[in-house]
């Protein structure tokens, strides 16, 4: 039976809904309503954009994440050097990112969108991204399911920590950040050169 | 040392788990692939609006902003996750609380939240302002390969999707988290990600569309 009592005193310790302070909302709201504005002018909300891109046909997808790269590590390894942000970096666990990057990878093939896309295409009117969406939380409550066990075996397999890739090269961070912005960009114009799309 | 039931209840479940996953996945592509015929073209289709160093250079703009004033990242996935808690604690509320993963992150109401149901919004908004809003179940591009059978496109999206979240969680992000804001950051796992996104990704699509 359910006791009243203590299922009250159960949610005061464990508050079932967290709400963060409003102007950190409106924040996100902000930003969300900007990617998804610049998300779908740049063509990523559409499927035979995402799947074109898989297919090798279309390069939108690489010029779009390309740029983005280049212009926010110029931006963010700078406010970096002046104090003014934080880094926010995952740990490598080379057997997750692999396997997982792998499924996804497979994942995104099948539904056409990824997570922040299908949300572009949902706004876009291309309904077939709500069957995706479900298979999104079906998934998540999956993992959540097997999260015991991912993080017993997979997760400790090849964990490195936190590793940047200078530090991986012994390159001091700011010589690497121009030489890898130089690259990418030599890149951009290959594909600039080379694709139709 | 771990208990017994600890060491059992894993083993049992995840073998029939991915069995039926793997099974799932085999009977779709045959499915997809057997109805299959017309060449495809992705370049047949509109392009984007706007050019595609306009928007990328936006978004790495967008990335500084959402790091100096909210202190985060850009990222998508884990607001499905956050979702799933949502509505297992409104199921099984005490079995919810059990998890591993909810233990680490609890679901909460936040900028993450906020931040993925406004990519909505800016994406109709920018649909609708530039003539581009779709107002259809099925991508003209899927209906030229597969044929018009919503069944067909809504199983495969589902099953596409589940395994894309599984695969986020495990990874440590989606191509927001781990494409964007964890490549710009240089993170190793962003780069290991983001390739095996791409390999597992073109391998499949390949299968489905060219095959």
């Amino acid at each position: 039976m359910i006791d009243p009592g203590n299922a009250v005193k159960k949610r005061g310790k464990n508050p079932a809904l967290h709400v963060d302070a409003a102007p950190e909302l409106i924040a996100g709201a902000m930003f969300g309503l900007a990617f998804g504005v610049l998300l779908q002018k740049g063509g990523v909300g559409k499927f035979h954009v995402l799947i074109g891109q898989l297919l090798l046909q279309d390069f939108t997808v690489a010029k779009v994440m390309l740029t983005a790269i280049v212009v926010g590590m110029i931006g963010i390894f700078t406010l970096h050097h002046f104090a003014k942000v934080n880094l926010h970096i995952k740990p490598t666990r080379i057997g997750s990112n692999i396997i997982g990057g792998l499924l996804f990878g497979a994942g995104f093939a099948l539904m056409g969108y990824c997570p922040g896309t299908a949300a572009v295409a949902l706004g876009q009117g291309n309904w077939d991204a709500l069957f995706g969406m479900a298979g999104l939380i079906a998934g998540s409550w999956m993992f959540v399911e097997l999260s015991g066990w991912t993080k017993r075996t997979i997760e400790n397999w090849g964990d490195l920590g936190k590793v940047l890739l200078p530090d991986l090269l012994h390159v001091p961070r700011g010589v690497f950040v121009v030489g890898f912005a130089m690259a990418l960009t030599a890149l951009l114009v290959l594909l600039e050169r080379f694709t139709t799309r | 040392m771990n208990t017994p039931t600890n060491t059992r209840s894993p083993g049992r479940v995840i073998p029939k788990s991915v069995s039926y996953l793997i099974g799932t996945l085999a009977l779709l592509l045959i499915c997809a692939t057997a109805d299959a015929g017309t060449i495809v073209d992705a370049r047949d289709y509109a392009g984007p609006a706007w050019s595609p160093y306009l928007a990328g250079a936006g978004i790495g703009m967008l990335s500084w902003l959402t790091f100096y004033f909210s202190d985060k990242p850009i990222g998508a996935s884990s607001f499905y996750a956050q979702l799933a808690g949502f509505l297992g604690k409104l199921i099984a509320p005490r079995h919810t609380a059990s998890l591993v993963y909810f233990k680490d992150n609890p679901p909460r109401v936040g900028w993450q939240a906020v931040f993925v149901i406004s990519i909505i919004v800016g994406g109709a908004l920018a649909a609708v302002t530039g003539g581009e809003f779709a107002n259809e179940w099925l991508p003209p591009m899927w209906t030229e390969r597969f044929g018009d059978s919503i069944t067909l496109r809504a199983a495969v999206a589902f099953a596409g999707g589940l395994l894309m979240a599984f695969g986020a969680r495990l990874a440590g992000g989606c191509t927001s988290g781990h494409g964007i804001s964890g490549t710009l950051q240089l993170n190793l796992a962003s780069w290991i990600a983001v390739i095996c996104f791409f390999i597992g990704g073109i391998a499949v699509a390949m299968l489905l569309f060219k095959w």
